[in-house]
């Protein structure tokens, strides 16, 4: 066997072999299970119904006794439902859409936020991303976990961090030519604007001392990768994660390895099951990644259903981490949009504009990308009984409707009033997204 | 003393207002005055025709969102000078125009202006204590 790559940040653990690994999860997910059995009312009523106790997990297979945990159970218990620590231990909060009206909320101790450095340390690794490096975390900083997520990892590894948050491309650049920036981490769709940015202004590559990327937060294709990497002169990876089980840091794909992404099994395990019927599927075969995280003490997820379909590449990597790894993302089980990083619903757009006089309930959203910005139009019909018949008035409706939606999803759209029925319906059902992007290959 | 106007929300998009008059036609029903507010996103399309209910049902059953407005009416002498002459017993009286559009055809000697105020009921009143006439639904159509 050849020598493990020399870039792996946590050796011991990285490259732990199956057996161990596999011990040091069931021991971890033994205790998790206790923890949430014991603190998280929620948890514990369901695996009652379902006649399981914590004593029942004996060996890993015994996970898929655990009752599914849905993103619908952080709208339900919103806030503070799910969290298994007490509340002066939480340190930190982040948060994420749900898919009406209120977010979902993450709550992470002191030790959650060394775990989550630590595993972005291990991706930064997979980048060979060190010490000397400078890292500009251009994802956005805030409830987002991207950009204090990223952060946090390149803390760790000691690496000289420029947080430039999101946005003011053309001061990015300048920071990332007078800085000397090595490796960049934010959306891809915003590294490809970043590139073609540095094209049209004529910037000179030469300049730059930019080697590596992670881009992450929404899919994206091995033709934008390509286009990445040819703009930006770099090698672009596949950074994953969401703020239900942590936020960025859960997968990487390796610079030696590419096309699948390492999950940190001795914090996460994962499981791919048939989306209709909840069944694991075996390795190697298409379905929806379920996460089970087991050294979370904010807020632990048991079975989390990401909707992310993907497959576990059971073959050992060339870096020689044994972190199995998951294939690129391939698409979604369910209807929600990642735009300029955030996540949609479109029952959160419901959500919104229900009740509002004028219009009707019926909406429907196109998703295109514009120069390399996402751009959500949101189609509404209005009630049969026109409100007014005064332009003035018209455009106000359209205005407070905008408002409404734009407040809960934390996004810019852009709002088209539509004639009643012309909002198209297959089958009886109405068909509420279209995104003209292309986002999986 | 006010006249009945539909109002017609219509999207901004090539030949929906040529297929809203081919429905109005199809159906038989007249159109004796027509006016088109114009945004980028959407147009409110105000006409006056012979039988608003009949209207009103019909493009509701096509999909249509509309509604209909009381407007008044205004004999307006068809000569220099005639509507200032309204539009200051209006400003006097402070009242607020919304929008107006004018008749194609006379009544007499008369044009016909279509007014859209914020008092319609003292407007109404103002008007004809200065003798200006107001046209009926009947004398219109
Ligand atoms: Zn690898």
């Amino acid at each position: 066997m050849q020598q493990p790559s020399p870039h792996i940040w946590n050796k011991h653990v990285e490259t732990m072999d199956r057996a161990s690994l596999e011990a040091l999860q069931l021991e971890r997910l033994q205790e998790t299970v206790r923890r949430v059995y014991q603190n998280v009312p929620v948890y514990r009523e369901r695996m009652q119904a379902a006649g399981v106790e914590p004593g029942d997990i004996r060996s890993l297979k015994d996970l898929r006794l655990l009752p599914f945990t849905q993103k619908t159970d952080l709208r339900d218990n919103y806030p503070y439902g799910l969290f298994a620590a007490p509340q002066e231990d939480i340190v930190r909060v982040h948060a994420s859409s749900g898919t009406t009206g209120k977010p979902i909320v993450a709550g992470y101790t002191q030790h959650d936020l060394q775990v989550w450095a630590e595993v972005v340390a291990r991706c930064l690794g997979c980048a060979h991303v060190h010490k000397n490096d400078t890292v500009q975390v251009s994802y956005g900083y805030g409830l987002f976990t991207g950009g204090l997520g990223l952060h946090g990892g390149a803390e760790r590894i000691g690496a000289k961090v420029v947080p430039t948050s999101a946005g003011n491309t053309k001061r990015q650049l300048m920071l990332m030519q007078d800085l000397g920036t090595t490796a960049i981490a934010c959306t891809p769709s915003y590294a490809l604007l970043m590139g073609e940015t540095m094209r049209d202004t004529g910037m000179d590559l030469s300049k730059l001392k930019l080697r590596t990327g992670m881009f992450g937060a929404e899919p994206w294709t091995e033709g934008m990768r390509d286009q990445i990497q040819n703009l930006l002169h770099i090698t672009a990876l596949d950074i994953y994660g969401l703020t239900e089980t942590m936020g960025p840091g859960v997968a990487m794909e390796c610079m030696e390895g590419r096309y699948g992404l390492h999950i940190w099994e001795d914090h996460f395990i994962p499981e791919i099951l048939d989306p209709a019927t909840g069944e694991p599927l075996p390795d190697g075969e298409m379905g929806e990644l379920c996460i089970t995280t087991i050294t979370k003490e904010g807020m632990p997820t048991i079975r989390y259903r990401t909707h992310d379909l993907t497959c576990i590449i059971p073959e050992p990597c060339p870096c020689g981490r044994t972190h199995r790894r998951i294939r690129r993302l391939h698409g979604r089980t369910d209807d929600m949009l990642i735009i300029r990083g955030v996540n949609v619903f479109p029952s959160q757009v419901e959500a919104s504009i229900v009740g509002i006089d004028g219009i009707a309930p019926r909406y429907l959203l196109v998703v295109d990308r514009v120069n390399n910005l996402d751009v959500l139009e949101v189609q509404v019909e209005l009630a049969p009984e026109l409100l007014a018949d005064e332009v003035r008035k018209i455009e106000d409706l359209s205005r407070r409707v905008q408002r409404s939606i734009e407040q809960v999803l934390g996004l810019s759209v852009k709002l088209r009033l539509m004639e009643p029925g012309s909002i198209e319906r297959s089958e009886g059902k109405s068909k509420h997204v279209v995104d003209k992007r292309k986002l999986y290959d | 003393m006010f006249i009945k106007q539909i109002s017609v929300f219509i999207e901004n998009r090539h030949g929906r207002l040529e297929e809203f008059t081919t429905l109005l036609g199809e159906n038989g029903i007249d159109l004796i005055a027509l006016s088109i507010a114009d945004t980028t996103n959407f147009g409110i399309l105000r006409a006056i025709v012979a039988d608003n209910e009949k209207a009103l049902r019909l493009v509701r059953d096509h999909g249509y969102t509309a509604n209909l407005t009381e407007v008044l009416a205004v004999a307006v002498p068809d000569s220099p000078g005639g509507l200032a002459g309204v539009l200051t017993m209006l400003r006097d009286g402070s009242i607020s125009i919304e929008y107006l559009y004018s008749f194609v055809r006379r009544v007499g000697k008369d044009a016909i202006i279509i007014f859209r105020v914020d008092q319609p009921e003292k407007a109404a009143a103002l008007l004809q204590e200065k003798g200006v006439r107001l046209l009926s639904q009947e004398e219109i159509v």
